[in-house]
């Protein structure tokens, strides 16, 4: 019983917020109602997909709103490990699932017909294309990255409650920005991006990543003073707690880049076979709402 | 938030690290060296300065205490006499009153020890951002004790101002704390 206690004690939110509570349960919920009424018409997309988009909403979920978060706020490592998940990980995942027709079919009927949806469309419509240029993506993404771990940014953003919260938020737009330009599931022929770009972008983003990974693990003197200055959860060497950090920027963060070019070249080397067999791919080209 | 942020948070350049606007103003509810309830609004109308610790510290406790006492006692006497420092301390099952008072005793009349109750002491803690934890203890019932390093600084109406880091220069923090000494209550 105390087992139980402590365990659901974990999960509950250091610091509750309701919007990444509301926006969590609302994505879930709405996959899971779009899937039902997908099922039900015979059209729900494969299993593998609808575990990828729910694995990532928990895993931004227990990021931002269960103990982890303490950990996070109080050492560096696993700040990286925080932001690894919400900038790639989990935004990966979502993206991979190509979640909007379900995300669509689960939609309240109220919500298509509301008011100001045109005007919101023809508003967000260029920022949207602005940001998801295959220039501008790329160097978003890394910039980001970069701009959160300038050593004076950092701190501000630890120190301050709403910084923390406009950090983390901003790390998982981007991610999931990001990772829907590369992981598109429209061919080039739909209107996703080109094949080659998407390697080039990927390709692109991971020697940033692979070097400021290297400083912060190679480097001899503490560059994030607001771990000791604010206690950390545990005691560990500053310099230990820097150079994990360092690796889970570097390595995994860089690894993702490679997985998703294997996922791009995976769709190159399916559609020459569909050119030569004349087969379509059921798992390319889903259709958009 | 953001706006003022990116353009700069505060009116008043600080040499040390600028806090306005980043941290909310000083509230707690503990108990002071004396044994007594004590809220922050008691403190108001003085500069007040704020560190977490534990008398049982052999490092970072003594040496920043004693750093805060020898810049204090490079102020002027007045300014002395508008100032609080607030020696918190995170670890109320050995740090009783009476310890607390005897252990402010070595350091000038503005060292005021608190404590408080687990819940009133992570209330205050979670509000600045800090955190602390004790180690396991060893055979002679000694367990060290992780807090932070850093002194926050309030102004006469309780809104924080600055922090100070173990790097900053002496000169610099002697700076700072005239200046804000030097602004009454509504300046």
């Amino acid at each position: 019983m105390w087992e139980l206690e402590r365990v659901v004690g974990y999960l509950l939110p250091w610091e509750f917020s309701p919007a990444w509570a509301i926006a969590c349960l609302v994505a879930a919920g709405c996959y899971l109602r779009g899937l039902k009424r997908q099922r039900s018409k015979g059209q729900a997309p494969d299993l593998w997909r609808s575990f990828a988009f729910l694995l990532g909403v928990i895993g931004v979920y227990a990021v931002t709103q269960t103990q982890y978060d303490y950990l996070s706020q109080f050492m560096f490592f696993t700040h990286r490990a925080q932001h690894l998940v919400l900038h790639h990980m989990a935004p990966f995942l979502i993206a991979l699932a190509a979640p909007l027709p379900v995300l669509a079919a689960g939609l309240p009927v109220r919500s298509v017909s509301l008011p100001g949806r045109a005007m919101a469309g023809r508003v967000l419509g260029p920022l949207y294309r602005l940001l998801q240029h295959p220039l501008i993506a790329p160097l978003l993404f890394v910039g980001l990255i970069y701009f959160w771990l300038i050593p004076e940014i950092h701190f501000d953003a630890m120190l301050s409650r709403q910084l923390y919260q406009i950090m983390n938020w901003s790390m998982l737009l981007d991610g999931l920005l990001f990772w829907w330009l590369m992981l598109d599931p429209r061919t080039p022929e739909q209107g996703g991006l080109g094949y080659g770009t998407r390697i080039l972008v990927m390709l692109a983003v991971i020697t940033p990543q692979v070097l400021l990974g290297a400083y912060f693990t190679f480097s001899e003197r503490v560059l994030f003073d607001v771990y000791d200055v604010c206690g950390r959860a545990w005691p560990i060497a500053p310099l230990t707690d820097q150079r994990l950090g360092g690796l889970l920027t570097w390595i995994p963060a860089s690894m993702m880049s490679v997985i998703g070019i294997l996922i791009v070249v995976r769709h190159i080397l399916a559609g020459k076979d569909d050119a030569n067999t004349g087969k379509a791919d059921p798992e390319r080209g889903m259709t958009q709402p | 938030m953001l706006g003022s942020w990116l353009a700069g948070c505060s009116d008043t350049d600080w040499q040390t690290k600028d806090i306005s606007g980043l941290m909310p103003p000083l509230e707690f509810d503990l108990t002071s060296e004396s044994g007594e309830t004590v809220v922050a609004q008691a403190f108001r109308g003085d500069v007040t300065l704020l560190f977490f610790g534990f008398t049982h510290c052999h490092d970072v406790c003594p040496t920043t205490m004693a750093h805060l006492d020898s810049i204090i006692g490079e102020l002027d006497e007045e300014a002395r006499g508008d100032l609080q420092v607030l020696f918190v301390s995170v670890d109320p099952s050995r740090d009783d009153p009476d310890t607390l008072r005897e252990y402010t005793a070595n350091y000038g009349p503005e060292f005021v020890g608190v404590t408080g109750t687990e819940d009133a002491l992570n209330a205050l803690t979670r509000r600045y951002r800090v955190t602390y934890s004790h180690g396991e203890k060893d055979e002679t019932d000694h367990y060290d004790v992780s807090h932070p390093n850093a002194v926050f600084a309030f102004d006469r109406e309780g809104k924080a101002q600055f922090l100070i880091r173990e790097s900053d220069p002496r000169k610099v923090v002697i700076d700072d704390l005239r200046k804000l000494l030097g602004r009454r209550l509504g300046a």
